[in-house]
């Protein structure tokens, strides 16, 4: 399922909604996680999953094509957590 | 980082904000994009949000495990995991905006 396939989806449940403002509803939705995380937020959908922010520590790392050794930063990464009621429907129970 | 933990109540009160439509109502597309995400899951299918990341569904075989604490072997069952790759946007946008 991709974002238009959502978006036609919400916009078959709820006819009385312009399909532009469904597409402006899930965008939103999606923009807030991101701007959530940015801000170093969590964002705890319970049933669904966590979305949160993990620190990687500064590291040497190496280029796998020359083996030359470059220090690479700090850096924050998005990561997600699947909620126990999806990992349950997942799995049938 | 201000490290405070948003819920469905802030989406809600963000879709609120951006389209002219009741607090409850807000609230009910909020849940319903989630049932409609997770539906597609556990049909199997994986969920491609554009710009914000992929949540995929990845079968995980049989092994055998280890209590921890007791050092007992346990059978692990097979099993569906999801998991999410986030967009290369919002690896940019959150390493960006955590960056001091």
């Amino acid at each position: 399922m991709i974002r238009s396939e959502l978006i036609q989806r919400i916009a078959d449940d709820n006819p009385h909604l312009y399909q532009r403002d469904v597409e402006r509803i899930v965008n939103t939705i999606f923009e807030e996680i991101i701007e959530a995380m940015s801000r170093g937020d969590r964002v705890e959908l319970r049933g669904f999953g966590a979305f949160s922010v993990k620190k990687r520590d500064a590291r040497t790392g190496r280029n796998p094509r020359t083996g030359e050794s470059v220090e690479v930063e700090e850096k924050h990464v998005p990561f997600f957590k699947t909620g126990k009621l999806l990992r349950d429907r997942l799995n049938g129970k | 980082m201000s490290n405070k933990t948003l819920t469905r109540m802030d989406l809600s009160e963000a879709v609120f904000r951006e389209v002219g439509l009741s607090r409850n109502e807000s609230a009910q597309l909020v849940e319903s994009v989630l049932a409609h995400m997770s539906d597609a899951l556990v049909k199997g299918q994986n969920v491609k949000i554009s710009s914000f990341g992929t949540f995929s569904v990845r079968d995980k075989a049989a092994r055998v495990g280890r209590n921890p604490k007791t050092g007992q072997e346990v059978p692990i069952h097979p099993r569906r995991v999801l998991t999410f790759r986030p967009s290369h946007l919002m690896k940019d946008r959150v390493a960006a905006g955590n960056k001091q």
